[in-house]
């Protein structure tokens, strides 16, 4: 089901004798692995935007290619290696299920750069690189305990990876500032995406009396439920205010195309090397959408709150975290959890009842 | 709205989609055709009847596209393996893919786009009936019109001359052929309904489901139709049981996660796949003598003149 779709760059100086423009030969060539269709108006999308946004920038000195609906797992591996054998001389890999296959492609092609989006294992040829989507959801987790009647909050979650925990540990700590009696239920749907699912499990939610829906699945099913049940919600990736205009408190946005500008500068001008990029609302590749559909004073709130972050006084993880065990946290940060416990996360905060899956 | 009733009405909305594609895949496979396509018809219908809505602001005409579009796909099937004779099993499989990629370009003007959801029915009197007034009588039409489809596919299939020629195309063409019926003809028709509800099924997401269209939103459901009619014999009411059945577990292990039952949520997802194959499993068992499958399904017939 894969369908290959070779966006060339618009060649924008179609004039005259430019009407060739630059040989293929010259370009540097670009690939993208996706996970859903560039359509799917969350994750995946976004990713198109900052490739778009990049081609924009460089014009005719790139030319990229993209493989959407790329299942995650060891099948993943001879679409990467596709990109590779192509001639794409930088791969951008953008989920986390992409880590393994990635790795062992980037050992067969050493002359090749790879970019692995939110995973930890890197190369001599192979960055990684993620958001700091926690941020976003601390935010979110104080607005929704402003915001909710009932003390129950509802979260779609899609697969127990740190990532996703980290997000649940930080929507629960922002929240607990707030109302330290807060409840949250947390459905797996054991997918990033299938509309009807996302809607099923955000009606299940708020039919066990959730009244604040929050996800961390792609499409915007469970936004358009919290709506048409007049409940909140958060978008989630990208801008999903177009189905809840009643809905939507603010949307923790992706923004990713800063990052694909300067690492294909780094390409273009041979100073590419292994990195870990991780930014978050300071580095913009976290933007939270415009707060809206509450009070002033939670408006106020959730802006002091995100400027907090942006400026370093405010850190989501900030010691002591107690575990759902009761236990405290080990440190490792100083005042606050080290970036390799939270991109490793595999336990919940004290105020969630309920199991990490599998654990 | 009491948690029952709530979970119920969800049971209904997630199980006619599956219901509507399986039973137009149970005809098409009793005339003995095999269409793996189904997935594709689907993904089609939901492409064009999410377009047909959006720009003529009717979900009538919505679905209308919807089954159009699943017929057209359907003929492409029909004029390859009935016309051309060419191996169903490779040409159902092509037409998925090629269902994917094309709903991607129709449904490429409408992503990000919204349409008001099919209304649910308001019959005064009945639908404030308690209780069961709502899942009687308050779902959108689709719902019950998707019951009435398997209702009346039953009564054609064993109840009229027409539906013992269909059956007889698909147990054995040959012998259909030399009684003077018309094999490939009524394939056509079987498969062109096969079409239909796909098509129709496909739309009923985007229409009365999820008010958008994103590429691939059908998420598997076709294959989960194909497979409903295989566990379910063959026969139109053990399919009622598997797609309700299916939609019902998928509704509660969610509702399960939310309550916090200690079972880990990936043996949860896939309850809705096990408890339906082993009841339906466990109902052929326990009734011998049942239907199975049409005998001549998947083979080409190439009429001698």
């Amino acid at each position: 089901m894969k369908k290959i779709l070779i966006a060339a760059t618009a060649a924008v100086l179609a004039t005259g004798a430019g009407l060739l423009g630059a040989s293929a030969a010259d370009k540097l060539k670009i690939g993208f692995i996706y996970l859903g269709p560039v359509g799917d108006l969350g994750w995946t999308y976004q990713h198109d935007l900052g490739r778009l946004e990049m081609v924009k920038e460089f014009g005719d000195k790139v030319e990229t290619t993209f493989l959407e609906n790329v299942s995650e797992g060891p099948d993943s591996e001879r679409s990467i290696e596709q990109l590779a054998r192509a001639g794409n001389k930088l791969i951008f890999t953008t989920s986390f299920g992409y880590m393994e296959p990635t790795l062992k492609v980037a050992k067969k092609y050493p002359n090749v750069h790879f970019e692995h989006a939110t995973g930890y294992k890197r190369d001599k040829n192979m960055s990684t690189y993620s958001g700091r989507f926690y941020e976003g959801r601390y935010i979110q987790g104080i607005i929704a305990a402003k915001m909710s009647k009932s003390g129950v909050l509802g979260y779609i979650a899609s697969f127990p990876i740190p990532e996703v925990i980290s997000g649940i540990n930080a929507t629960m700590l922002g929240a607990q500032t707030i109302n330290p009696n807060i409840k949250v239920k947390i459905i797996w749907a054991n997918t990033w995406f299938d509309p009807g699912k996302e809607a099923d499990a955000a009606k299940a939610l708020i039919d066990q009396g959730a009244d604040i829906i929050m996800q961390h699945t792609d499409s915007p099913a469970a936004m358009q439920v919290a709506a048409e049940r007049g409940k909140l919600a958060f978008g989630q990736d990208s801008e999903m205010i177009k189905f809840g205009p009643k809905a939507q408190l603010t949307s923790t946005m992706n923004n990713w195309g800063p990052y694909y500008i300067q690492r294909v500068k780094a390409e273009l001008d041979g100073t590419w090397k292994s990195e870990d990029f991780w930014g978050g609302l300071k580095s913009k590749l976290v933007v939270m959408a415009p707060y809206t559909n509450m009070p002033d004073d939670v408006k106020k709130l959730a802006m002091d709150t995100e400027a907090a972050i942006i400026e370093g006084r405010l850190q989501p993880f900030k010691c002591p975290i107690v575990g759902q065990d009761g236990k405290e946290v080990e440190c490792k940060g100083g005042t606050h959890l080290d970036d390799g416990q939270v991109l490793g996360m595999n336990f919940y905060v004290k105020g969630i009842d309920e199991k990490i899956p599998g654990k | 709205m009491g948690l029952i009733e709530a979970i119920i009405l969800a049971v209904l909305a997630a199980s006619t989609p599956l219901l509507l594609a399986a039973t137009g895949e149970l005809v098409t496979e009793r005339a003995g055709v095999l269409n793996l396509g189904v997935e594709g018809m689907m993904i089609v219908g939901a492409a064009c009847g999410f377009g047909g809505a959006w720009l003529s602001g009717s979900v009538i005409i919505g679905a209308l596209c919807g089954i159009g579009a699943g017929v057209l796909m359907s003929l492409i099937f029909a004029l390859m393996t009935l016309g051309l004779a060419v191996n169903q099993v490779a040409t159902g499989l092509a037409l998925t893919i090629l269902g994917i990629g094309l709903s991607g370009l129709i449904g490429s003007r409408f992503v990000g786009e919204k349409i008001s959801l099919a209304p649910h029915l308001h019959i005064p009197g009945l639908t404030d009936i308690p209780l069961v007034g709502r899942i009687l009588f308050g779902e959108d039409a689709f719902v019950y019109l998707s019951l009435a489809l398997v209702i009346g596919v039953w009564f054609f299939l064993y109840r009229t001359r027409t539906g013992l020629i269909l059956r007889a195309a698909g147990d054995n063409h040959t012998s259909a052929h030399a009684l003077g019926y018309p094999v490939l003809r009524i394939r056509m028709f079987a498969v062109m309904f096969g079409g239909a509800c796909a098509g129709l099924a496909g739309a009923y997401l985007p229409l009365a489901y999820t008010p958008f269209f994103i590429p691939g939103m059908t998420a598997g459901r076709g294959w989960i139709a194909l497979a409903l009619v295989v566990f379910a014999s063959w026969l139109p009411g053990r399919l009622v049981i598997g797609a309700y059945l299916f939609g019902a577990v998928t509704i509660l292990q969610l509702h399960a996660q939310g309550w916090g039952v200690g079972v880990p949520s990936q043996l949860m997802s896939a309850l809705p796949y096990l408890a339906t194959i082993i009841v339906l499993v466990l109902i052929s068992r326990a009734r011998t003598g049942g239907s199975t499958a049409p005998a001549a399904l998947g083979t080409v017939f190439v009429p001698d003149r």
